[in-house]
């Protein structure tokens, strides 16, 4: 992934090309400089517009992308928040196991995630989809994805969540056409949301429906904003992008479990840390009976289900 | 060199803007719907793709369906080229220059689709070389992106060196540009190539994951690319000095009948593939055609397209249907709108039912997607227009430099 034409000369000449497009789009340059040191919502977009991939901004071009990101928030919701970049740690690869003995099929997991992920409410956006399928068999294309909460579980049926699998061979990786979504090295799959040009062919690629669009500006309540985020992760998204699950990366990357995992009432999700060998998760591995969806496909997700 | 080039360009564009009112009726026509194309996908621009038909579940539609049929019209015009220049065919280079003009603004409207099913447009420079970052060669869709722009730019190419040769008077020889022809085959044979992989390289999706979408896909281009070229070419015969040889349309009409052929087969083939020992890979074809657990919007859609492809091979393999005027046009219209709906909605579409997850989401395209659609339809008929209304003279030696700079010496004789 190592890139070395990205040399200081080089930069500096891409750079006194986009800021002279800048200038030209932005209406002269004197203009463009007093309206860059106002900050208001056009110079930001300008700015954004010519902001590079997030692997290859130097630190100060990552600092004042998240100055923006503060700053859009504040004036679109006036709510203060905050925008960690937090890197990978090493010696950490992340994993699920799901008991699917244990879930109902409550949906807790799935309402945490949107209130933790800054999910667009309306239209409505969620990671996690839970299937209801019925004892004896797992076909997921006889499954009811609307199956009513109040009266979970229901008799003779079973409950599978899915979401973002967090392939260790990811297809929306590869077929992505900018490289705007990436493997992180702890394993997660992560989308640059200034650099995806909204295509969809992730979507397509995607064998879990993993992959949810914005396909409008997302609606949520100023007062449900999370103020807490991370730039790969749960911070406001513009409209026309792809986003997925990114395993709480806000949250995990500090040292805390998803938010999935800490919502359900039946302890059904196990998370952590695949290469520690004392980790739950790799107890669950050695111990139980294990599957994984697709598996035919060498995707290689990196969440496992079990019974009990 | 400069003022020749000058020269060119000046009589293009006169060229271009000369005509009588009918031209202007019918140029104004299309321009009309290109702007109401156009505000219907500012709608789109401002409130988002919401506006269309489009969900997570069935995360492409309308847009890349007609995306994916024009790849097949722009490749088609292969099919004018080779017998010209490989088979020495000399009557097939008077319509090179229609089947050139065609690939040309069939590749716009590709690029047109693309375009407006992005939901970040202004970032398309993402995709730059250079600037940008192209996943190339990973990605399939950057090979499109290459192939498609690569082209484009080569038939423009050609189509300017042959046009500029003529207008300074004299005859472009083969030889200096047989290379670009030749390149300009293979590439109009990559581009469809790569348009099918594009779709069948997801292991998500089982109905495109088949070896067989790429020769399916160049088979029906080769149907109803043709198709489109004859009916052009019998509009052109008739309305402009260019006289196109009754052998052409014969030939053209032949690789029809029997790329519609090929292009049946593979459908049986699929067919017996997927129902013999039906699995659940066939969930999407079952849905296409009969309908999965209830709902089958597109089920009318499949039928009516094979119905119309099968009369059609039927009049078209019967030699006297064919060698009649009326009957050809008819089958070769069935060919277009059957090809039109079975590679568009009904390729593309049903990919995406049911989801990988199981769940059924049907889909059917919005008001804004029909009228951004027929904008840029309209638009490419606008492109076709301009290229044809502007080659044809230059072709037929009509409008050549030495005659209008003679004209010009003379009116200035008059002013004085």
């Amino acid at each position: 992934m190592k890139k070395q034409l990205w040399n200081r000369r080089t930069i500096l000449r891409r750079g006194g090309l986009l800021a002279l497009l800048g200038s030209v789009f932005g209406g002269g340059g004197t203009l463009a400089t007093q309206a860059a040191q106002e900050h208001d919502a056009t110079s930001d977009y300008f700015a954004k517009f010519f902001q590079k991939h997030y692997l290859r901004m130097t630190p100060e071009e990552l600092d004042k992308a998240m100055e923006r990101i503060v700053r859009q928030a504040k004036r679109d919701h006036g709510v203060d928040i905050k925008v960690s970049n937090d890197p990978p740690v090493e010696g950490v690869l992340f994993g699920m196991a799901i008991n699917i003995s244990r879930c109902k099929g409550v949906r807790k997991c799935v309402e945490a995630c949107m209130a933790e992920n800054n999910q667009s409410r309306d239209p409505s956006i969620q990671y996690i989809r839970v299937v209801e399928m019925d004892n004896g068999k797992l076909d997921l294309n006889n499954s009811d994805h609307y199956y009513e909460a109040e009266q979970v579980p229901r008799p003779g049926k079973f409950y599978l969540p899915m979401q973002c699998m967090q392939c260790e061979n990811p297809p929306c990786v590869k077929n992505c056409p900018t490289k705007a979504t990436w493997k992180e090295l702890d394993g997660m799959v992560v989308v640059d949301y200034d650099w995806c040009i909204g295509c969809r062919y992730c979507l397509a690629s995607c064998p879990y429906w993993g992959r949810r669009f914005n396909w409008s500006k997302p609606g949520i309540p100023s007062d449900e904003v999370n103020p807490f985020t991370h730039y790969l992760g749960n911070r406001p998204r513009p409209k026309g992008v792809a986003e997925k699950c990114t395993f709480c990366i806000q949250r995990t990357r500090k040292g805390a479990t998803t938010a999935c995992t800490a919502a359900c009432p039946t302890g059904a999700r196990i998370f952590g840390n695949l290469l520690d060998p004392h980790s739950e998760i790799r107890k669950v591995l050695e111990k139980k009976k294990v599957f994984r969806l697709k598996e035919e496909l060498g995707t290689l997700p990196k969440i496992w289900y079990f019974f009990d | 060199m400069a003022t020749t080039l000058f020269e060119f360009f000046r009589a293009c564009t006169i060229q271009a803007f000369k005509g009588d009112r009918r031209y202007y009726g019918w140029m104004s026509g299309w321009t009309l719907l290109v702007v109401l194309g156009a505000i219907a996908y500012s709608r789109q621009l401002d409130q988002g793709l919401i506006v269309t038909g489009m969900s997570d579940q069935v995360s492409w539609g309308f847009y890349i369906s007609n995306f994916t049929y024009l790849v097949g019209v722009a490749a088609a015009a292969v099919m004018l080229v080779l017998p010209a220049y490989i088979f020495h065919r000399d009557d097939f280079k008077a319509a090179l220059i229609v089947g050139k003009s065609m690939a040309v603004a069939a590749v716009v409207m590709c690029i047109s689709f693309v375009t407006v099913d992005l939901g970040r447009p202004d970032l398309v420079w993402h995709m730059l070389p250079w600037l940008g970052e192209l996943n190339f060669p990973h990605s399939m869709l950057a090979w499109d992106v290459v192939v498609l722009s690569g082209y484009m730019v080569l038939n423009l190419l050609l189509i300017f060196y042959i046009l500029f040769i003529k207008f300074q008077g004299r005859e472009p020889e083969v030889r200096k540009y047989f290379w670009a022809v030749l390149l300009s085959i293979i590439w109009a044979i990559s581009i469809h190539t790569v348009t099918a992989f594009l779709f069948s390289v997801n292991v998500s999706r089982p109905f495109w994951n088949t070896a067989v979408l790429a020769p399916r896909f160049l088979a029906s281009a080769f149907a109803s690319g043709p198709a489109f070229i004859i009916l052009v070419l019998q509009a052109i015969n008739s309305l402009t000095p260019l006289k196109v040889g009754e052998q052409v349309v014969r030939l053209l009409g032949m690789v029809v009948t029997v790329a519609l052929q090929i292009h049946l087969f593979l459908i049986f083939v699929e067919l017996t593939t997927d129902f013999y020992f039906e699995t659940e890979h066939a969930a999407s074809i079952r849905y296409l055609f009969m309908g999965l657990r209830g709902v089958g919007n597109l089920m009318i859609w499949t039928w009516a397209s094979m119905l119309m492809l099968l009369i059609a091979v039927v009049v078209l393999s019967v030699h006297k249907l064919r060698e009649d005027r009326f009957f050809m046009n008819m089958a070769l219209v069935l060919v277009m709108v059957g090809i039109w709906i079975e590679k568009g909605m009904g390729m593309v579409v049903p990919g995406f039912i049911p989801t990988p997850a199981g769940e059924i989401m049907e889909y059917s395209p919005s008001f804004t997607e029909l009228m951004v659609t027929l904008g840029i339809w309209s638009l490419g008929v606008l492109v076709f227009t301009v290229l044809i209304k502007i080659s044809i003279p230059i072709w037929l030696h009509h409008l050549e430099m030495k005659a209008l700079m003679e004209k010009s010496i003379s009116k200035g004789r008059k002013k004085s």
